[in-house]
């Protein structure tokens, strides 16, 4: 039973965003709202944080910081990217000193799209981001168990002689 | 007996040796084998006698060593004039010139009279300060070998380390006679040299200098403190000429008999109080003790932390069964009450490392001299734990700066970041130092524990008022301290490997001491301390409830032995994958420097509070000295007062 | 003996829980303060839980070593207050593991949890001195400082504790970390230091930082039924009743201010133990 999905907590970053999005993304913490009764907390926190929530585009500033957040949040983590400019850059696409959407830099999970995305809209990829960390999770465990087990079968291998053969089993 | 003299006087030989000695290696060698001699032998010496208890000594030729003591301190105090006028400081010999002939006068006239049966005695506390000198003070005497190379390569003047040495020495000699005199006169006679020693140490870098501005705020500190340790040798004169003429007697365990038997000895205790006040820097003489920091670090560590200053403790300790309840000790317990919140309130705002180590200490003898004028035997247990914790974990801090000071280039806390990389062995020594300094499950937080009990007990609400304040603020610039010296700084230059061995050994050996014996403490408590309280020479009966349970100190101990199997096998593993510090996202990768608006590098520095606006060191210090000053005028006045009433009995 | 034993167990399994749904109930209470309608009262355990699935990084060796430090003298805290031994002693122990806190956070080298660190010890120094004399105060009404000694003291202490209670309760908001004084680290849309003592912390170790908070919760609730117990079971109702009044006091305080500067914090706490400490203490005894 993963516990991650009741309880994901978010870092919001700005990139280089008109503030529209953020405005609704904090929209999504007020009464009218309300994702703290999901167990949403705003963590401005990589090291504390599960869901990584980017408005605005990528350029020349924000690139290196980006990844750096991205890089300091610990596995299972998903990338929601809300509103048009962190999908892919939006009406300021062409701009010299855009580079473009967050997928340029970090590979995102779910693209809410939007100029301002709704709060609705915003709640709606956060949940269907949650969906994807659930599987990220499961993902995680079964390496986790795989490599105790892997670490576990290499001593084993001289007593028990059916191992070699199972594993090759199920490898065909 | 022979112990006796073998302890007094085998350091003075090796003093005379040290001082003609010019080679580094032989003067290396002699120091540490006379140090090693020197520990062992107390320690042998403390064994033997632990069993017994007290002992009093005849010694013989008493009066002629008294004969030969007063013409030394007649040129001791020629010495002092002529310094005196030669630097134009002329408090110095005035004091001098009103205090000796004021003791030859009494010696030669009044006090000849007197009968002295045991010129020395020793008991179990006398023992516990025999052990800190032989232990602590040898091992301060050989991490001096290792420090005064550096420190000498660092100066530009002549080679004076034997002058240096010789100093040490004698000071040692004259510390053990100090604590197992009986006759007041002898103590007061190795009193007065452990002053005169201390100020030319202090004076070590500039006293026989001319030029530099440094060299004047050596000789101007050397000389204060002079002063006031001859201000505290007037009253101890005072003192003994009052005990003579008023109660027939020059002895300690005499007068302390009187004072059980209800005589009012009190009056004497007063003044020699005063004496202990002024050499542990109590307020409002504290001003010598910050102002001996100046001199070569091994000398604060042995002067001005655990042995010279311990001195004055130990007398007031030594009489806190007369000042219980009575107007001296009243007057003992609220200087050492205000000492000890204002210079825990001033060490805050210091980032000097030897300033907040020297406010420490000033904090803590007041702490220990709240305890002896509070005079349950309680408040003595508590404040002869004090006492020894004390000793030990400070100049293990003192030493440990010294190092620091000599590798990194600077005493300031603020100087120290990223030690823990830069020298790991000795910021997990000081470490270890800090926290024993004020925290569970160590000696001096179980110490300042006992305080609080007796402070407590005695019910007076200022004292507790005072001891949860000064224990709030102490926490607060320990801790600060301790924060800084944790701090992981990656890509540091390990600067380690040119501390010298002798310093590294002391600075284990003195860590290792700090763990020991808060694990031995219950031991000690019960063979020596519980001990001494019972013996004639303190309160002549057994004390029935400690502040501590025993259930307490078990627990105590218990911790200390956990903390130390968790760190030994847990501390610095981790399997886990180490990532960069947030810093906002625009950290360059190395922890320390982080990319500006501008995309340029810019370094990132951390500093501590200091608070200068409520904690400032002249606020502090004004407070502290006025009252202070208003108690003890207060006090003496009165009891001047009734005196001339009396017709001076 | 076994009385000992069976409170600490009873502690050391009971009180995660306890501390948890006071947590949920303090975020439900909340929520509903603000119009909102709040997280699931399990919601703590959730987080918890959820913390101890990440990844495992950290930024230091020792930094992981120090939190679990902390957290086990949290627990040793708690279990000598139930266990019954002296006041002084749980306060020290307590102060041993704040002291492990704070230097976990110094160790990181971080800007903001060295600010956090900083402002920790602020507080701890803000509220220390009440802390004491609360304990110096159950000594001299009961005289002793055993936990179960006072707890079977025939009267109610806080009849002649009651300027020390009050002070208590004032200070009680810095320990519970709530608003005006949640000056180093607080969780959610509070932040001006991003995660302040805790900005490093991350997974198990912020898991072992939020238990500790509960086991210490429970542990300084049991500070305030301390005030009431009567050794009789008026006691023992008045006692929960006033300690839950309490919590429910600290939700409110936290809900009604904004963060206030350390200097605020210092000087109230301080005045608060000078003046209600200090006249508690004074009467206790002159009169009492």
């Amino acid at each position: 039973m993963s516990y991650i999905t009741k309880s994901p907590w978010i870092i919001h970053y700005d990139g280089s965003s008109c503030n529209g999005c953020d405005i609704e993304v904090l929209a999504c913490l007020t009464p009218m709202y309300d994702v703290e009764r999901f167990g949403i907390i705003n963590t401005g926190n990589p090291k504390h944080a599960d869901v990584f929530l980017v408005t605005g585009s990528v350029n020349e500033q924000n690139k290196n910081v980006v990844k750096q957040i991205y890089e300091q949040m610990p596995e299972p983590k998903v990338v929601v990217a809300v509103g048009i400019c962190a999908n892919n850059g939006g009406i300021f696409k062409e701009c010299y000193n855009i580079q473009g959407g967050v997928d340029t830099v970090i590979p995102v999970d779910c693209y809410v799209p939007g100029c301002a995305a709704r709060p609705e809209a915003i709640i709606d990829g956060v949940v269907k981001g949650l969906g994807i960390l659930a599987e990220k999770r499961e993902k995680l465990r079964q390496e986790q168990l795989a490599a105790k087990s892997g670490a576990k079968a290499a001593p084993q291998a001289m007593p028990v002689l059916d191992d070699p053969a199972e594993a090759k089993e199920e490898e065909a | 007996m022979s112990t006796i003299l073998f302890l007094i006087g085998f350091p003075l030989l090796v003093a005379i040796v040290l001082l003609v000695l010019k080679q580094d290696s032989a003067r290396d060698i002699l120091v540490k084998l006379a140090a090693a001699v020197i520990a062992v032998v107390s320690i042998v010496f403390v064994a033997m006698n632990v069993q017994e208890g007290e002992r009093f000594f005849d010694i013989p030729a008493a009066g002629t060593i008294g004969t030969v003591m007063m013409v030394i301190e007649v040129c001791l105090a020629l010495v002092i004039i002529v310094l005196g006028v030669q630097k134009k400081r002329y408090l110095a010999p005035i004091l001098s010139i009103i205090q000796t002939p004021l003791m030859i006068w009494f010696e030669l006239k009044e006090g000849h009279h007197i009968e002295v049966e045991n010129a020395m005695y020793i008991d179990r506390l006398g023992m516990i300060m025999v052990l800190i000198v032989g232990i602590v003070g040898s091992l301060i005497a050989v991490f001096a070998t290792g420090y005064m190379k550096d420190f000498q390569a660092h100066q530009k003047g002549k080679d004076r380390r034997p002058w240096f040495f010789f100093l040490i020495f004698l000071f040692l000699a004259a510390m053990f006679g100090l604590v197992m005199s009986n006759n007041l006169i002898w103590m007061y006679f190795f009193w007065e040299i452990t002053s005169l020693v201390s100020f030319f140490m202090i004076g070590y870098n500039g006293l026989f200098h001319k030029e530099e501005e440094e060299d004047k705020i050596a000789t101007r500190n050397a000389f204060r403190a002079l002063v006031m340790n001859l201000g505290g040798g007037l009253g101890f004169a005072i003192g003994i000429v009052l005990l003579g003429t008023n109660f027939e007697t020059l002895e300690l365990s005499n007068m302390i008999l009187l004072g059980q038997m209800g005589q009012p000895v009190f009056i004497v205790a007063m003044f020699l109080a005063f004496a202990g006040i002024t050499k542990s820097a109590q307020m409002p003489f504290n001003s010598w003790l910050l102002g001996a920091m100046v001199a070569p670090t091994p000398v604060s560590a042995l002067l001005h932390s655990s042995t010279m200053v311990k001195a004055g403790v130990f007398l007031i300790l030594k009489l806190a069964p007369v000042l219980s309840g009575n107007l001296a000790g009243t007057m003992v317990y609220l200087v050492g009450g205000i000492t000890f919140l204002m210079a825990s309130f001033a060490a805050i705002s210091q980032s000097n490392a030897k300033r907040v180590l020297a406010y420490s200490t000033v904090a803590n003898l007041g702490l220990i001299v709240t305890c002896g004028g509070i005079g349950t035997p309680a408040a003595v247990w508590a404040g002869t734990l004090l006492l020894i914790f004390h000793a030990i974990t400070k100049s293990l801090l003192f030493l440990c700066v010294g190092t620091a000071e000599h590798h990194i280039g600077s005493r300031d806390i603020e100087d120290m970041d990223g030690l823990f990389d830069r020298m790991p062995k000795l910021a997990a020594c000081m470490l270890i130092g800090i926290a024993g300094m004020f925290l569970a499950p160590f000696g001096m937080l179980i110490s300042k524990w006992a305080t609080m009990v007796t402070f407590v007990d005695a019910g007076n609400p200022l004292l507790i008022l005072i001891i949860c304040f000064g224990s709030a603020a102490t926490a607060f610039y320990w801790s600060k301290w301790m924060g800084k010296l944790a701090a992981i700084v990656a890509n540091r230059e390990n600067i380690e490997k040119t501390v010298h061995a002798a310093e590294s050994f002391v600075h284990i050996t003195l860590t290792a001491l700090v763990v020991l014996v808060c694990i031995c403490f219950p031991f000690i408590s019960k063979t020596m301390i519980v001990p001494y309280l019972a013996g004639a020479t303190a309160f002549g009966q057994s004390i029935d409830t400690l502040p501590l349970a025993n259930s307490n100190m078990m627990v105590m101990v218990i911790m200390v032995a956990v903390l130390v199997l968790l760190f030994a096998f847990f501390f610095g593993r981790t399997k886990k994958r180490i990532v960069p510090i947030y810093m906002a996202g625009v950290n360059e990768g190395d922890n320390l420097t982080f990319e500006d608006a501008m995309f340029q590098p810019k370094p990132m520095a951390l500093r501590n509070w200091y608070m200068e606006s409520y904690f400032g060191e002249f606020k502090m210090n004004v407070i502290g000295v006025v009252t202070t000053s208003v108690v003890i005028l207060g006090f003496i006045g009165m009891v001047v007062g009734a005196l001339i009433g009396y017709g001076g009995m | 003996m076994a009385k000992m034993i069976i409170c600490v167990v009873a502690y050391l399994i009971l009180a995660p829980v306890i501390g948890g749904l006071l947590a949920g109930i303090d975020r439900k209470i909340s929520a509903r303060m603000q119009g909102r309608v709040g997280p699931s009262i399990l919601q703590p355990f959730y987080d918890v839980l959820k913390l101890l699935e990440k990844e495992k990084i950290t930024v230091n060796r020792v930094q992981d070593f120090y939190i679990f430090c902390f957290f086990l003298f949290v627990i040793v805290t708690g279990c000598m207050f139930f266990a019954g031994q002296s006041l002084l002693m749980v306060m020290f122990t307590l102060t041993l593991a704040s002291v492990f806190l704070i230097v976990a956070a110094f160790s990181s080298n971080s800007p903001y949890a060295q600010v956090g660190a900083e402002r920790e010890m602020l507080q701890m120094m803000a509220y220390e001195p009440m802390v004491l004399i609360a304990c110096v105060g159950f000594y001299m009404y009961t005289g002793s400082f055993d936990v179960y000694d006072i707890m079977a003291t025939p009267h109610m202490p806080v009849v002649y504790l009651c300027g020390i209670f009050v002070g208590f309760i004032f200070i009680l908001t810095i320990k519970f970390r709530k608003a005006p004084f949640d000056l180093s680290m607080s969780h959610h849309a509070h932040q001006e230091l991003v995660g302040g003592l805790k900005t490093e912390f991350s997974g198990s170790t912020l898991a072992m930082v939020e238990a500790a908070h509960w086991y210490e919760n429970v542990f300084l609730l049991g500070m305030v039924f301390l005030f009431f117990s009567n050794g009789e079971i008026s006691g023992i109702i008045v006692g929960l009743v006033v300690c839950l009044a309490a919590y429910f006091l600290e939700i409110l305080i936290g809900n009604s201010f904004a963060r206030m500067k350390w200097q605020v914090a210092l000087n109230s706490s301080w005045l608060v133990a000078l003046i209600l400490g200090g006249c508690n203490l004074f009467a206790l005894i002159f009169i009492g």
